[in-house]
């Protein structure tokens, strides 16, 4: 069996290095077949006179190093990433890119972390109690689709309108109060999560429909499956069949919580905006807005290790939880 | 298991709670002290390299200081650093230093500054004003508070725009930096300006106040203790704010102004449409270089069938003035050359039929009855215009003059491309029509719009070029008088000059201007009074970059606190009240900590519920 688990290993770890390197490379590649290029735009938010920004222009070309053919730029690229440099941002010029992962990501985590886990233990209970029990689902389907269904953007506004507008509970904008300083006193906390709560509220309960549909048509799925009707002809208890039954669901589900987890770096760009919360998904989206080749470069590689790191678990969780696939490698031997 | 992990969280949220509430309370700025401020801010602010071309707005104002400043308002250059400049022969420029300036850091603030902040131009050609050695050869320092300017190739008029742009910095502190571009210079830079930087986090920049500001003797000290510059990246979230009077001064364009105005006492400039000065101009471009762009008579056509006053009233609510033939902005350095015979002559107003008269003279007819014109050969004609996606005023204004073009028979499509790829289309000259306005900001001469606009060292089309001559139209006679002008010594020696450029600009139409786009500015009386408006104008009221040293940092010396003084009992009780939901007061704290506890705990019910029963 370990020897199973060892090629299993290998050809897998082989597998993702190719992909990292590929995915790089193209998230290298793509914003630079994009028209234009970051150093005019950069000019572009520089109201002078011509004569000025033309020195400027060459000045900052040959400072980035795109002056340079592109191949050159290639190994540049590489040779500073495996440096551990991401380089500096011409969007957010001058400030590193790897800084402003760092600065932003932990708001995206805050927010992003809870609502996707919450959403996915939350959804999958309550798919589950629809899946077994008709008269809750005819109840809770067409709440769940009208969940799932609404944009992350359009029900953020509602809650915010409502919540925060209309009713005046909760602030609708930042992560904090604008003059309050960050600090560990129990003002500032609370003072944190009531900006928390709608950002949250709106990924969680949208999300919440996805996971929970999800869920309850697996279970549908299942309870119907042969293996069920057996244990219900032997006269196994309710609890038993659904404890059978949901171990199977889960196990798609599993999949897409690590592949969520996985993407929760690229930031949640609408809630963002919608409640001026700060974060890496609108800085991301300026980035490619602005032809930031290096801002755009070091936000995909932190996507793409995430997301090959979230997969790579994912892989030795199934070994784990899913006896079928365990068995597969002690089959042959 | 699961009630160990229970009993461990419990454990975990009570100790934690009890550690925080050990700790000092949180450092909440003052409210009648502090000034919130928002516009001008669009990502976490990084730099404050005022030798940057676009650093944290107030940079270069609050923090860092020019010789002089500008007042649009009355179109004088007022010195600030400067305690008077001259010219004391036809190549020298003399900078008498005002007495006792000093760095915030408590050195003295000398002409070797000056003489070095010139000096890192010349080395860096990555400093915004570096072009300037191409004409100025030497500064002098005469002695500690005088520098003299040595040109080799005096641009009088050019002179006047660098003397309030260029910030001056420290020499004791910049000489030790390697490479002064790109360095970010955020942490306790040093200026000479009325404020310090504070503090910066992902949302916002905070100043506070200088209270050893040189300027305390000359201007009196700024009302604001603290200034809070928030990121806001919708424009109904500024509006809430705004009305909420948790933002005192706004520099957003925002859509519902008009609308709420009167209801929240806001204060914008004008009681009445426009509502806001006007800040630049917006043009149609043509690209001249095509056909039948290269035709001025065709460009005349089309001006015929524009109506800005459409345009301003449909686009931007009458928010902004339609701008007239010559695009000259309504403030006095505009105005003051503005030859109105000139437009009665040979400018244009809005007129279809004048515009179908002049197409059908050139030969472009519609042949085939599709209710287009078509070329004078019978080819169908048809343009796009382009604005970037996402700029909803201007996307509104592609599309109405869309339909006025149609209304004369020309197609255009009106297209919105993502910002880079737009920049490249009109940087490089691919264009056939498209909205801008870049250059076109207010300054102290129209020089610096004119050669703008009409920029003659622009690039052959297919290679990125630097002003905003897009549409690539050329004409030696308008290089020429462009040169003399930048070189002229007196606004009276430049006017014949101003004529002959308007009456080719009038004769020719290589663009056409729209309207004038806004100064937009809102305040909030709630905290703050006496704000710059109409009725008492002694300030340009804008806090974008580059635009403090026209006026924001003046209103900062005005403007005055709702409640005066911190401390005070009866004041204090008003401000706690006034706060609103955003700043949780420390009578509100246990309300505000239930809250939301009891929300998190009553959604926990049902779980725990489920799984007992299990």
């Amino acid at each position: 069996m370990l020897s199973g688990i060892r090629r299993y290993l290998i050809r897998k770890t082989f597998v993702y290095v190719l992909t990292f390197f590929s995915a790089v490379t193209i998230d290298w590649l793509i914003p630079r077949l994009m028209p234009g290029n970051p150093i005019s735009i950069m000019m572009s938010r520089f109201a002078s006179l011509p004569e000025a920004s033309k020195y400027m222009y060459s000045y900052f070309m040959e400072s980035f190093g795109l002056d340079k053919p592109l191949w050159v730029q290639y190994i540049n690229f590489w040779k500073a990433v495996l440096h551990g440099d991401l380089g500096i941002s011409t969007y957010m010029y001058p400030k590193p890119v790897a800084d402003i992962i760092k600065d932003a990501l932990p708001y995206d985590i805050a927010i992003l972390l809870p609502a996707i886990t919450l959403s996915w233990i939350v959804g999958n209970w309550l798919g589950a109690i629809a899946g077994k029990n008709k008269k809750l689902d005819s109840f809770l389907m067409p709440v769940f689709y009208f969940l799932t269904a609404s944009p992350y953007f359009w029900f953020a506004i509602v809650l915010a309108y409502i919540l925060g507008a209309k009713l005046d509970l909760l602030p609708i904008s930042g992560a904090y109060s604008y003059g309050i300083m960050p600090s560990l006193s129990l003002e500032f906390i609370v003072d944190f999560l009531k900006h928390w709560i709608l950002p949250f509220l709106s990924l969680f309960l949208v999300m919440l429909g996805g996971w929970a549909i999800g869920m309850r048509n697996m279970i549908i799925y299942e309870v119907e499956a042969d293996y069920v009707r057996y244990l219900e002809a032997l006269g196994a208890s309710e609890k038993t069949l659904m404890k059978h039954a949901f171990r199977n669901a889960i196990l798609p589900q599993v999949t897409g919580l690590a592949l969520q987890l996985g993407t929760m770096v690229a930031g949640a760009l609408t809630t963002e905006i919608v409640f001026s919360y700060p974060g890496i998904g609108y800085i991301l989206m300026q980035g490619i807005l602005n032809q930031d080749y290096f801002l755009i470069q070091g936000c995909f590689l932190v996507i793409v290790i995430s997301v090959l790191v979230a997969n790579f678990i994912i892989d030795l969780l199934y070994a784990v939880i899913d006896p079928r696939v365990r068995f597969s490698f002690t089959e042959g031997e | 298991m699961r009630r160990i992990l229970g009993l461990l969280l419990a454990v975990l949220i009570v100790s934690s709670l009890g550690g925080f509430a050990g700790y000092a309370q949180a450092e909440e700025l003052p409210r009648n002290e502090t000034l919130y401020v928002g516009g001008g801010l669009w990502s976490p602010p990084t730099n404050f390299n005022p030798l940057n071309p676009s650093p944290v707005t107030g940079t270069v104002g609050l923090l860092y200081e020019t010789l002089f400043t500008y007042d649009p308002l009355k179109d004088q250059l007022k010195p600030w650093l400067a305690e008077e400049g001259k010219w004391i022969n036809d190549n020298t420029y003399e900078v008498k230093l005002r007495e006792d300036l000093k760095w915030q850091d408590g050195k003295p603030l000398t002409a070797e500054d000056v003489k070095f902040t010139f000096e890192i131009a010349r080395k860096h050609k990555g400093v915004f004003f570096s072009n300037i050695w191409s004409w100025l050869k030497e500064v002098k320092v005469v002695d500690d508070r005088t520098v003299d300017f040595v040109f080799s190739d005096p641009h009088y008029t050019e002179w006047n725009y660098w003397l309030y742009m260029i910030p001056i910095i420290p020499k004791h502190i910049w000489e030790k930096i390697d490479n002064p571009v790109d360095y970010a210079n955020n942490e306790n830079p040093v200026g000479s300006g009325m404020y310090k930087l504070y503090k910066t986090d992902q949302m916002r920049c905070i100043w506070v106040r200088n209270d050893n500001w040189w300027g305390i003797k000359y201007f009196g000290k700024p009302a604001p203790k603290y200034i809070v510059y928030v990121i806001v990246y919708s424009n109904n979230v500024a509006l809430t704010m705004l009305v909420k009077g948790d933002l005192d001064w706004s520099n957003f364009f925002i859509p519902g102004v008009p609308d709420v105005k009167s209801k929240y006492k806001i204060v914008t400039w004008y009681d009445k449409p426009p509502y806001h000065l006007s800040a630049n101009l917006a043009l149609l471009f043509l690209n001249d270089n095509k056909t039948p762009f290269n035709n001025p008579d065709f460009r005349r056509a089309i001006a015929y069938a524009i109506n800005p006053k459409e345009i301003a009233q449909r686009a931007s609510q009458n928010q902004v003035l339609p701008a007239d033939p010559s695009g000259l902005l309504p403030l006095p350095s505009h105005q003051k050359i503005k030859a109105e015979d000139l437009i009665k002559k040979y400018g244009w107003s809005y007129d279809p039929e004048k515009a179908n008269e002049i197409l059908d003279k050139l030969g472009y007819k519609d042949v085939n009855g599709d209710g287009f014109r078509e070329y004078p050969d019978g080819k169908p004609m048809r343009f796009t215009i382009i604005v970037p996606y996402g700029w909803t005023d201007w996307m509104e204004m592609a599309r109405i003059i869309s339909d006025q073009l149609a209304a004369v028979g020309i197609r255009v499509d009106p297209k919105f491309p993502d910002f880079g790829k737009y920049w490249d289309d009109i940087t490089k000259g691919t264009f056939d029509m498209a909205i801008n306005n870049f250059g076109s900001f207010i300054s102290i001469t129209p020089w610096t719009f004119y050669n703008w606009i009409l920029d003659p060292n622009v690039a052959p089309t297919g290679e990125p070029t630097y002003g905003g001559n897009w549409g690539r139209y050329k004409n030696p006679e308008v290089a020429e008088l462009l040169t003399e002008i930048a070189r002229t010594k007196t606004l009276e020696e430049a006017k014949p000059l101003y004529r002959k450029l308007q009456e080719i600009w009038l004769k020719e139409v290589p663009y056409i201007p729209l309207i004038y786009n806004g100064a937009w500015y809102e305040a909030s009386p709630a905290h703050w009074t006496n704000w710059p408006s109409e009725k008492n104008p002694y300030a340009y009221p804008i806090t974008w970059h580059n635009y403090w040293q026209l006026g924001g940092a003046l209103v900062l010396l005005k403007i005055k606190p709702v409640t005066a003084g911190g401390g005070a009992t009866t004041p204090a009780k008003t401000t706690e009240s006034a706060k609103g939901s955003t700043t949780p007061s420390p009578t509100s704290k246990d309300k505000g900590l239930c809250g939301p506890a009891a929300l998190v705990a009553l959604s926990l019910v049902p779980i725990v519920l489920y799984r007992r029963r299990r």
